[in-house]
């Protein structure tokens, strides 16, 4: 298994990983260890991971790929998801069928929004900035306009509160989720062949039109998937906060991206991997909390992840120059 | 990718409809679609709500375009030169706030000359330091530059203060009311139009110069176009990366002096979130997200029409909350207008 240290970058992760633990063990305490820290840390862990693992997905597909609106199209598929369901089934009366009908349509328009996403990019021919964009401000003001710009709570709804909130053997149920699809997506960017064509399609566009890649349908497919991914993550919100609201999470864009080029994912496409995504968001999730317990403010974590972010793409260019040689 | 067919499909067909010639001269033109937009605008809104004609109104609108044009230029130059940048809003928010608190602590009697000088420099100083990591870091400006907005603006945040200014400089505060003439209404109510819409058209002069008669501005729509090509013919990719966000930060620099102006308070939580508007407005007069176009003038229509649809709407009945839809489906729109290639 000499290919499991090979990668520097996953080597890098799960160092970061154990050092920010220890640096929060020194800082916060043994508190920070507990059963109770973990489960709420894992339970924070999913959402922004699987916006990350959807902004991943449209920059391994190269050409600029990224996604601007995940965090937008999680919160209008919860709210449109709870709008539309809550006059037909009684939160109360029948709590898991509404649970079921919410994840349904929510999973839905997740679809819906990452479907115009790629149509818009694959097919009009839009860069992805300027598509996810121009996407970002319409989902928000969609959900603006439903909501007339309030929160809307949802009330106690066990199961969903369940989902959210209680962890079961230990676990959080979302993380457990969270983890299933991680691991699903994995084996899909491995070993299918989506996955073969995403990767070439990235580090060699004309490679892959040349190899009869239909890059059109594998783009519309790339950001519905992303489309998809943020819908769970718009239900993972909804069951943890048991609200939904337009304005949730308006630096998950920046966290997304800086998740992203953590992992090493590189921007022009072509390369990145899930499990480094997942490593990438847990060492940031303890980081958070770290400056929780500290009492650090909301201000300066913003500051922080700022300078992490350029931090991050500095070291990517040194790597490139000081390793290449070696690799060779 | 496909162009070479395309074109040779184009380029078999003898005969052109009239229609077909019309839509690719649009392609070319495309702030022609800009300024029938908002032709279509002013008459529907006119017409349904004859207020909108009122001088009062259209000086308000003539106001608040000038500091989102003044960033909107800064997009222009940067788009132009192939990139994208998102951290004017803070740089405007950093460098109002710090110049109010210095200004009032320190020299209370500042010239307004003096405060915009200043302004400027350090706003371009901060866009250069921008320019410098997209050319050092060589990521995607999109990228740095939301790293750059997080920074500063959790600097400005976390180390300077959230405390509203609310007694500006007395330089600033006369700037704001200094009037370039006034109107009096039928019903007595006055209204003014302020100096400080020259400043914008000073930068609107320099930043056409700059673009049109420069080397500076060639050696932009080079970069713009193909950097490949350029760096080969002999432009320093590094150089115009450096200026375009040295520029786009000083007109930033000055956005945020005018916004203190005219709203005669310094608020350290404002202009967060108008960056989207703005670049929506840039893409609306039609510079290609992709570099190596845009206009000067396609540029000002664009904001003239965004600040007509976060301006009137509310004359017409449509409620402000659909806002954010329109001007999304206005970027997406726009984006998928120019995404066309103009051919032959």
């Amino acid at each position: 298994m000499g290919d499991r240290f090979s990668d520097r970058q996953l080597n890098f992760l799960v160092l970061a990983n154990v050092l920010v633990i220890a640096v929060a063990v020194v800082f916060a305490g043994e508190t920070f260890l507990s059963l109770y820290n973990f489960q709420s840390m894992s339970a924070q862990v999913p959402e922004l991971a699987l916006l990350a693992l959807g902004v991943m997905l449209a920059m391994i597909a190269g050409r600029g790929g990224i996604d601007l609106s995940g965090i937008a199209l999680a919160n209008l598929s919860g709210i449109v998801a709870y709008v539309l369901i809550r006059d037909w089934v009684s939160p109360d009366d029948q709590p898991l069928t509404f649970v079921w009908l919410f994840a349904g349509v929510a999973l839905v328009v997740g679809i819906l929004g990452g479907m115009i996403n790629g149509v818009l990019i694959a097919f009009a021919g839009l860069t992805p900035i300027i598509a996810t964009l121009g996407t970002q401000l319409f989902f928000t003001g969609i959900a603006v306009l439903i909501t007339n710009g309030s929160a809307v709570s949802l009330g106690y709804i066990e199961p969903l509160d369940d989902f959210g909130n209680t962890p079961v053997l230990g676990v959080s149920l979302c993380f457990a989720l969270f983890i299933a699809i991680a691991v699903v997506l994995g084996v899909v960017l491995r070993y299918t062949p989506f996955g073969l064509k995403l990767y070439l399609m990235g580090s060699n566009p004309k490679a892959a039109r040349y190899a009869g890649i239909p890059h059109r349908r594998m783009l519309f497919l790339t950001y519905t998937a992303c489309g998809l991914l943020a819908s769970i993550a718009g239900i993972i919100i909804a069951a943890r906060t048991s609200s939904v609201k337009w304005d949730y999470g308006t630096s998950y864009v920046l966290i997304a991206i800086l998740i992203v080029v953590m992992a090493g994912v590189r921007p022009e496409g072509g390369y990145g991997r899930v499990l480094c995504v997942v490593l990438s968001a847990t060492a940031l999730q303890m980081l958070s909390s770290l400056f929780n317990f500290m009492d650090i403010s909301n201000f300066f974590r913003d500051c922080a992840w700022g300078l992490l972010l350029l931090l991050f793409l500095a070291i990517s260019r040194i790597d490139l120059r000081a390793f290449l040689p070696s690799r060779s | 990718m496909t162009d070479i067919a395309a074109d040779q499909a184009a380029n078999s067909m003898p005969t052109e409809s009239g229609i077909n010639r019309f839509a690719r001269w649009l392609v070319r033109h495309p702030p022609v679609v800009t300024a029938a937009l908002i032709a279509l605008v002013c008459l529907v809104v006119g017409t349904i709500n004859p207020d909108f004609w009122q001088m009062s109104n259209l000086f308000d609108m003539a106001r608040s375009t000038v500091v989102r044009g003044l960033f909107a230029l800064g997009v222009l130059v940067v788009l132009a030169s192939g990139g994208l940048d998102v951290s004017f809003t803070a740089i405007a928010a950093f460098v109002m706030y710090v110049m109010t608190m210095l200004v009032t602590n320190y020299v209370p009697d500042l010239p307004i000359l003096v405060i915009l000088l200043v302004a400027a420099l350090g706003g371009a100083l901060l866009g250069a330091m921008n320019g410098l990591l997209v050319s050092t870091l060589k990521a995607p400006s999109l990228i740095v530059t939301i790293g750059t907005q997080y920074v500063i603006r959790g600097f400005l945040l976390t180390f300077i203060g959230t405390a509203l200014f609310m007694n500006i400089p007395n330089a600033m505060d006369a700037f704001g009311k200094w009037a370039l003439f006034q109107h009096t209404g039928a019903n007595g109510a006055v209204s003014t139009m302020p100096v400080y819409v020259l400043v914008l058209a000073l930068a609107i002069i320099v930043t056409w110069f700059m673009l049109n008669r420069t080397l500076m501005g060639r050696a932009i729509y080079a970069v713009g176009g193909n950097a490949g090509i350029a760096e080969r013919l002999g432009y320093s990719l590094r150089r115009v990366h450096i200026f375009v966000f040295a520029y786009a930060g000083l007109l930033a620099g000055i956005a945020g002096i005018m916004h203190v102006s005219s709203n005669r308070l310094a608020n350290p939580f404002d202009l967060a979130g108008s960056e989207l508007e703005v670049i929506a407005a840039v893409i609306l007069g039609g510079a290609r997200i992709t570099g190596g176009s845009g206009t000067v003038l396609g540029t000002m229509l664009g904001v003239v029409l965004i600040t007509l649809v976060s301006n009137v709407l509310i004359l017409v009945g449509i409620p402000s909350t659909s806002q954010l839809a329109i001007l999304g489906l206005f970027i997406v729109g726009a984006g998928a207008l120019f995404s066309i290639k103009p051919r032959g």
